[in-house]
């Protein structure tokens, strides 16, 4: 991809702390006018740190970055007029209502007076705050801010839009519904999606493409269907009724696949097949009247797929991340 | 509103919205929020107000020291809540700053073309709109307790104006404090210091009636004494040319040396590339 | 009393007292403050023993002191309510109320924390003023009897502070339960004698509780103790008074849940 083709372009940056562990350390990454890049990552990967790298809030150690086609160091300006930003905390001000948060957004990015209030009453439709937006933003639930937020963040009409962790403590219907416009965003009005998050299914859901991100470099990079596939196939999990006959269900299993795991009680074999094993696979154990206590199919998941690359599950993972 | 010359590709111009229209929008904010919040428009106002009652009346045997002003205590003591006031001004001020930065609503206005100079002016335009409604509420209870203002009614426009030119020196230092700290503690915790130069100072006797060499001597330094004296000469003596200038220009040395403090804080902490 | 009311009571005292020394930025304002009124006080306004028919023997140091020593003492009960707010505002006093036997014990234990924070700064307030050139006149017994008034301000101050605390369960609650105490101190002779006061603070004064502790604890420094039996016994009621108070706030505190 060459620049003028990418919206994002990240080469090497890194991202160091005074006395600090390198946050960001050497990722090149390259996103694609229309795309909606999935950052995905445990707490304290690096995700949010890059987010404030690329939206111009934090300078980089060494390596460069351009986004929208300018430099996020020489033109920290013109970057911070194409994109949007909802990032990771809500930071609305909880004594003004929906509706100044719009104006004041708006009157700061230069917008005309005659358009501001026009422009606000757009968004607040768009996010579906008109009913709230006279009411001050403290008495708003946690998905009203978040709508909220992403219609700051679009006020100035961006081409690029940064999500640091969007759904983060949302109700799942307030999730969908945000996913729902995201998407929309990105399909219908070809906008620039970067997405941070340490949710696997939003990751499955929203993005085009997905970055995983660990300790600061990514570990791995593809559509969600391609990285899946890179690990491998299904794997079933069994558990024997009888503890005593491990061995003869690892006998009957591995015809059907390699065996994956052996251990806590339970037998996992990868099925290259697919899940259309599944059939047969209890065919032959009853055949050979082994009962089982649990029979269980796992897909492979994006977890997978960085736990295969780092050694460890990506929920579970990771400390507080220290931003700044 | 100006706008630069467009980058090619017909890559859309940066808009600069004018200073006034980003002054104005966060003064309005500034301004919207303390009237919001009536707890922080309240106490600033009573409390000095009920200190100014007690000690007023507490104080009254005072007049009967040898030397003192012949006016009744209430009348010397008024120029204290003003000073006072201004202090709750600073910490008012700071804190909503340290607020912004803490809950992350600072990122959010530093991803906009705001300047880091029209972001302070706006805050502080704010915090002189709060001076203003509460110079004038002590100046009028002041005078409904029957205290005479010397210097007439001239003097008293003076007098608000040296008292919101001390507040606005003030919240540049709480504007200070929160861009160094950036956390509202820190800023709520200069505020007893702060208090503290209020009293040692000439606030509850003229200087040269403080009978403690130390005291006197710290007074004398303290440069709030020379603050509460110009508003004190207004109200006891009238036209004191020497006490206004002292007033006025501590209180010019104060607005620069805090906002200019406070400009280069904003610059650091107001880090975009 | 029974042992599981100490044991609870000595378990949030405990924590009381751990927390203060722990946290220099809770231990410093109750010393220093009174150390500042102290000296801008005794210091400052020291004319005052100028003024005629001002004749308190011992000086205006030791004049200011007293007042200085009970408003420590209330004020170190007021900085527990803060605790106490902070407590709820954090969830932590919904911990003490499930795991307490006797809930009893808990403002017991809160009070007890508050006490053992004012003996700290009283002794350190106490010998700033000695430092500074305070004459006592007073023996043994009537500083003791200084103190004893100081211990049940500190009680009387803190079992309302609790109250006040238990009652709102938020550090909102901070200037409620500092502004009344705040403005019952200020309305007695802080200055001056009451009987070189005028006008409606002398009214007010003459009324005030606090007056009579401060003229309590003024005549034990000067050595000729006054109105000490009404002193002692307008605390102990305000601290049965105040008891009540805080018991009620519990209640309301087990309600809310």
């Amino acid at each position: 991809m060459n620049s003028r083709s990418c919206a994002i372009e990240v080469e090497q940056l890194v991202r160091e702390f005074r006395k600090g562990p390198r946050a960001v350390d050497g990722i090149d990454l390259a996103v694609s006018p229309g795309e909606i890049y999935g950052f995905l990552g445990p707490n304290g990967a690096g995700k949010s740190t890059t987010v404030l790298t690329l939206t111009t809030l934090l300078p980089p150690t060494s390596g460069r970055a351009s986004v929208g086609g300018y430099d996020i160091v020489r033109d920290g300006a013109h970057v911070r007029a194409s994109i949007g930003a909802a990032l990771q905390e809500a930071a609305l001000d909880a004594i003004l209502t929906g509706r100044e948060h719009l104006t004041l957004q708006a009157t700061l990015q230069g917008m005309p007076k005659a358009e501001r209030a026009r422009r606000a009453q757009e968004l607040l439709e768009r996010v579906g705050l008109t009913e709230a937006a006279d009411r001050r933003v403290g008495g708003y639930s946690g998905g009203m801010k978040r709508r909220l937020d992403l219609a700051l963040a679009l006020v100035h009409r961006p081409r690029i839009l940064f999500l640091d962790e969007p759904t983060t403590g949302l109700d799942l219907q307030s999730r969908s519904a945000l996913w729902e416009e995201v998407a929309r965003l990105a399909h219908d009005e070809g906008m620039t999606v970067f997405l941070t998050t340490q949710y696997l299914e939003e990751a499955d859901a929203l993005a085009d493409r997905v970055g995983i991100i660990d300790h600061g470099k990514i570990v791995a990079e593809g559509t969600p269907t391609q990285l899946k596939e890179e690990i491998g196939s299904p794997t079933v999990e069994v558990v024997p009724a009888d503890p005593t006959l491990g061995e003869t269900l690892v006998e009957q299993l591995t015809r059907f696949g390699t065996l994956a795991r052996n251990g806590g009680g339970a037998v996992t074999v990868q099925l290259p097949g697919g899940e259309s094993q599944l059939a047969e696979i209890v065919r032959a154990l009853d055949q050979a009247h082994l009962k089982v206590a649990s029979l269980q199919l796992h897909q492979t998941s994006l977890d997978d797929v960085f736990l295969a690359k780092t050694g460890r599950k990506l929920e579970g993972a990771g400390e507080d991340e220290d931003e700044r | 509103m100006s706008v630069s010359a467009a980058a090619s590709n017909g890559v859309p111009a940066l808009v600069q919205p004018s200073l006034v229209d980003q002054v104005g929008a966060v003064a309005r904010r500034s301004v919207t929020r303390t009237f919001r919040q009536r707890g922080l428009l309240v106490f600033p106002l009573v409390f000095p107000l009920l200190l100014f009652a007690i000690n007023g009346s507490a104080l009254g045997a005072a007049r009967k020291i040898n030397g003192f002003p012949d006016v009744s205590y209430r009348d010397f003591a008024l120029a204290i809540p003003f000073i006072q006031g201004a202090l709750f001004v600073a910490v008012s001020a700071g804190t909503d700053l340290a607020r912004d930065i803490e809950s992350g609503f600072f990122n959010r206005l530093a991803l906009t073309p705001l300047r880091g100079s029209a972001l302070l002016a706006g805050q502080l335009g704010g915090a002189v709109v709060v001076a203003c409604v509460q110079s004038l509420v002590y100046l009028a209870v002041g005078i409904a307790s029957g205290v005479g203002i010397a210097s007439g009614f001239g003097g008293a426009l003076v007098l608000l104006a040296l008292s919101i030119l001390i507040a606005f020196g003030f919240a540049g230092l709480g504007a200070l404090l929160a861009l160094r700290f950036g956390s509202g503690e820190a800023v709520q915790g200069f505020f007893p210091l702060l208090f503290v130069t209020i009293f040692l100072s000439s606030s509850n006797l003229p200087r040269n009636l403080i009978k403690a060499d130390w005291f006197r001597e710290v007074a004398t330094y303290n440069p709030v004494s020379y603050l509460i004296e110009g508003v004190r000469s207004l109200i006891i003596t009238g036209w004191d040319g020497e006490a206004l200038a002292l007033g006025f220009g501590f209180a010019l040395l104060l607005c620069v040396i805090t906002l200019s403090l406070a400009g280069a804080s904003m610059k650091n902490r107001l880090v975009r590339t | 009393m029974t042992r599981r009311f100490y044991s609870v009571a000595r378990g949030v005292a405990w924590r009381s007292v751990h927390n203060t020394f722990a946290n220099p930025a809770i231990i410093l304002p109750s010393i220093i403050f009174p150390l500042f009124f102290l000296a801008a006080f005794a210091g400052g306004l020291s004319s005052i023993s100028d003024v005629p028919n001002f004749d308190y023997k011992p000086g205006y140091t030791a004049f200011q002191f007293a007042f200085v020593l009970l408003q420590s003492s209330a004020f170190g009960g007021v900085f527990t309510g803060f605790a106490v707010a902070r407590d709820f505002d954090s969830g932590f006093a919904r911990r003490l109320l499930l795991c307490a036997p006797q809930r009893s014990g808990i403002i017991a234990g809160y009070a007890a924390g508050a006490l053992v924070r004012w003996f700290v700064t009283g002794a350190i307030v106490t010998v700033a003023a000695l430092l500074a050139g305070m004459s006592v006149e007073g023996d043994g017994v009537e500083l003791v009897g200084l103190f004893g008034l100081g211990v049940l301000v500190n009680i009387v101050a803190a079992l309302w502070a609790c109250g006040v605390a238990m009652f709102l369960r938020t550090e909102q609650a901070g200037a409620l339960i500092q502004m009344p105490v705040f403005i019952v101190l200020f309305l007695a002779p802080v200055f001056v004698p009451l009987r070189l006061l005028s006008g409606w603070i002398h009214a007010v004064a003459r009324y005030n509780p606090a007056t009579v502790a401060l003229e309590a604890a003024r005549g034990l420094i000067a050595g000729s103790p006054v109105k000490l039996a009404l002193a002692f016994a307008l605390l102990l009621g305000g601290a049965a008074i105040m008891s009540l108070w805080a018991r009620r706030g519990l209640a309301s505190a087990e309600r809310a849940g």
